[in-house]
């Protein structure tokens, strides 16, 4: 079993329904492999750092899963190339610390930024009140 | 006439030392660097959208390896620009 995520970046131009229904195909042809979907991330409408095919923004989504049968990507890629409703897409495969990470950002122990905050700021935020309440109670 | 000890102020005394550079991502054990936060990636490029040097963000090879790698895929991703001007 290995995980994986692939981000695509959905035509602006669609529909809303159209642009929910090329994220649906992709998620169904993964579970009909016996691909395990992990978590479907909608990024939304972004704007693009440059144009791709005349287009300056784009609707992100990004699904994480699991597949058995790494042979798969390949058509799945094959598949995002010739849609036309896709800009663009990247495949990753994800090693143990990005399967910790995307589950802990899930989570929401993941502020904005970076990962210390995970680590650093629930104990700090479980000292902080209690130290501020002694200060009150002296 | 000024005293010595006065003119001892007049310039900046912290201006000569500079401080030790650090990995942070070791410092606090960020272990994965995500491709799909540019705001956070955007710490390791220049305003041409250049990757900056170890020499200058201080970062391991191991970390600068993996941040030259999430850079390249969020460029890819365009969420950060191949070439720019006044990113910052």
């Amino acid at each position: 079993m290995r995980n994986f995520e692939v981000t695509f970046i959905v035509d602006p131009v669609l529909s809303n329904d159209e642009i929910k229904e090329t994220a649906q195909t992709y998620v169904k042809s993964i579970t009909e492999v016996g691909g395990n979907i992990v978590f479907i991330n909608e990024m939304g409408l972004r704007q693009l750092a440059y144009n791709i095919a005349k287009r300056s923004s784009g609707i992100y989504y990004c699904i994480e899963f699991q597949l058995e049968d790494p042979s798969f990507i390949a058509v799945m890629e094959l598949a995002l190339t010739r849609d036309e409703r896709v800009l663009r897409y990247l495949t990753v495969q994800l090693d143990k610390f990005g399967i910790k990470y995307n589950d802990d950002k899930r989570k929401g122990l993941i502020g904005k930024r970076k990962k210390p905050g995970t680590d650093a700021v629930p104990p700090a935020d479980g000292v902080a009140p209690q130290s501020e309440n002694v200060d009150s109670a002296k | 006439m000024a005293n010595k000890d006065d003119i001892k102020f007049l310039s900046n005394p912290k201006i000569g030392q500079n401080r030790k550079k650090y990995c942070r991502f070791r410092r606090f054990g960020i272990k994965h660097i995500d491709y799909k936060d540019a705001d956070f990636l955007l710490q390791f490029i220049n305003e041409q959208g250049k990757i900056l040097p170890r020499r200058i963000t201080g970062n391991s090879l191991k970390y600068q390896r993996k941040v030259a790698s999430a850079i390249k895929r969020a460029r890819q991703l365009a969420l950060l620009p191949y070439v720019a001007d006044l990113l910052k």
